[in-house]
């Protein structure tokens, strides 16, 4: 049973993923048991503590500003799916 | 049989013009024939790409270049199916990149090359490195050398595969809460996890970019050492990666680790772990006893948090790199009427199930309204796991404990289970998220099926040299790790 506050269907748009009926059902149930198990963290005392988002935090971190070689046009292209004039092409966005 | 040789072996006998690269190369190339029908450790691999590359190996020891400039000269390492090999295919276990074929070499595969390895082959894994049997990959399951009922352990099951059944002479595998070290303790070989930033990420599809790191499967702590050494060091390609001097870690194998004081934590001794495993890594700490190691008993005391810490972050930083596959600039594009149905029908199609389970629990965990609760929260108890660490290094030189809880279990024993599954990976989570560095090395075996056991190693961060050394010295007290399965021949 999803919870009232997972709506899966809501979370897969937001993720751009097309999920079949029985998948959303599976993956909510699934989904139902993780998010319970990691409720355990609302048992640490976090007051006051900082939160890492890199174990190695490293700013700044920038390199001359020099032109160098870099993949051909030809290379990007390499793996399209769909290419024409030394471009992707997508399906139309703007009417 | 020369693909039973190790990199320290086979390069003494290189340089001795003994064995020609060619024919080691051929030796692994005529394992795989004979065995990985069976194993199923590589999606795939070029016998004539190879070879060429062995030729050209040959020429370079033939023109009187050494294995002092470029200690891998002729050397065989195959490479998990996630880090990118120019002109080679480059699928990460998953349908969605289609006939991907890389257009660069990843920054570990330069290195690899300029050292003088052949680089082949792309060795199976859990799909984007989610998992801890290969059971997610795409394509097939690879199965364990010692027992093909029984998984190699994940995601970089195909790497210890290829290493246990000697079908390559040293891979690499990448690691994010465990994917270098738990298949290679369920595999009976030597895997590490470099320190965080000690190894450039550039060319390794991300899966958590604050947690991925790539690191060898060798046979022994030496050919660990001399493949550390060659693929570290900062990269200005990788903004990530740490301004820290590579040692010479093979030169740190002194074999003595007297009056170095080794934590075990009192948190780690859990139910749950199997009785055989803690039979043998009790006894691997009295041989560190016996070799002049000092033991004391340390806490972690936020050990029980650091799963449900790790299946927040990981699925949170999978979310938005995963993003990027939505068939516009590469992979198997299903076509939709405009963009957002483009990329939801390709991501629908081309994502497995254990992906889809992440991106949705990382999105919604990322989500308006939760982003607080869940992700901020976890990345607070990410600097108390990571405390832990550091007030425990004050007192010890490293940390021993076990690798996983059980030896090796049965291909769809806990395929079905995503959390029984995500539990396996216990011991082996924290060391990400703190940001350390752990390598898994032989201590024993099961009796009956024989079944590999690992040793789990944790250092300092940045101190591999310490971390290897303590392995180093228990390996050559103890013969795990000269133990072949059968399959090896």
């Amino acid at each position: 049973m999803a919870s009232s506050d997972f709506d899966v269907k809501y979370v897969a748009h937001l993720a751009r993923l097309k999920l079949s009926p029985t998948e959303e059902q599976k993956l909510g149930t699934q989904l139902e048991n993780i998010l319970s198990f990691i409720a355990k963290l609302k048992e640490v005392d976090v007051a006051g503590v900082e939160p890492t988002a890199h174990a190695f935090p490293l700013v700044n971190v920038t390199r001359p500003d020099e032109v160098r070689a870099s993949l051909s046009n030809e290379d990007a292209l390499r793996n399209a799916p769909s290419k024409a004039n030394g471009l992707f092409v997508v399906p139309k966005i703007v009417e | 049989m020369l693909n039973h040789l190790t990199i320290s072996e086979l390069t003494a006998r290189l340089a001795r013009r003994e064995v020609s690269a060619r024919e080691t190369m051929q030796s692994c190339l005529d394992q795989i024939q004979r065995v990985d029908g069976q194993v199923k450790a590589f999606l795939s691999h070029d016998s004539a790409d190879a070879l060429a590359q062995a030729d050209t190996a040959d020429r370079a020891i033939a023109a009187g270049e050494s294995h002092r400039e470029r200690p891998l000269l002729g050397v065989p390492v195959a490479v998990k199916d996630v880090m990118a090999v120019r002109n080679h295919p480059l699928n990460c276990g998953s349908k969605i990149l289609g006939n991907f074929r890389s257009p660069y070499d990843a920054t570990v595969v330069e290195k690899l090359r300029a050292a003088g390895a052949i680089v082949f082959g792309r060795l199976n894994m859990d799909e984007f490195a989610m998992g801890s049997s290969t059971e997610n990959s795409a394509f097939f399951t690879t199965r364990n050398p010692w027992d093909d009922t029984r998984i190699p352990g994940g995601s970089s099951g195909g790497s210890a595969a290829a290493v246990a059944a000697h079908e390559s002479i040293a891979t690499l595998g990448s690691d994010t809460g465990g994917s270098i070290r738990q298949p290679a303790a369920l595999c009976g070989c030597v895997g590490m996890k470099p320190t965080y930033g000690r190894v450039s990420r550039y060319g390794l599809v991300a899966f958590a970019s604050s947690l991925d790191q790539i690191g060898p499967f060798t046979k022994d702590v030496r050919d660990s050492a001399t493949l550390l050494e060659v693929i570290s060091g900062i990269d200005h390609r990788d903004s990530t990666s740490v301004p820290q001097p590579v040692p010479h870690y093979a030169a740190g194998l002194t074999g003595d680790i007297r009056g170095l004081r080794l934590g075990l934590p009192k948190e780690y001794m859990i139910g749950g772990l199997d009785p055989e495993v803690k039979a043998s890594v009790d006894a691997a700490v009295a041989q560190l006893q016996k070799l002049g190691a000092e033991v004391v008993e340390i806490s972690l005391p936020h050990t029980d948090y650091a799963a449900a810490t790790y299946y927040i972050i990981a699925p949170a930083e999978a979310s938005a790199n995963l993003a990027r596959f939505d068939g516009v600039r590469y992979g198997a594009r299903v076509d939709g009427a405009d963009p957002i149905q483009m990329y939801c029908n390709t991501r629908g199609a081309g994502f497995g199930p254990e992906v889809k389970r992440r991106i949705i629990l990382g999105t919604y965990v990322l989500s308006s309204g939760y982003y607080d609760a869940y992700y901020l929260r976890a990345q607070k108890v990410r600097t108390l796991i990571r405390q832990d660490f550091l007030n425990a290094f004050e007192k010890v030189d490293a940390i021993v404990t076990p690798t996983t809880p059980t030896a090796a279990f049965k291909a769809g024993e806990k395929s079905d289970d995503p959390l029984q599954m995500y539990l396996s990976d216990v011991f082996t989570i924290s060391c990400n998220l703190a940001g350390i560095c752990g390598i898994s090395i032989p201590c024993g075996f099961t009796k009956s099926p024989k079944l590999p056991i690992g040793l789990q190693i944790l250092g300092k961060p940045f101190g591999e040299e310490t971390m290897l050394k303590i392995a180093h010295a228990y390996e050559q007290a103890t013969a795990w790790h000269k133990e072949r399965a059968p399959i090896a021949g």
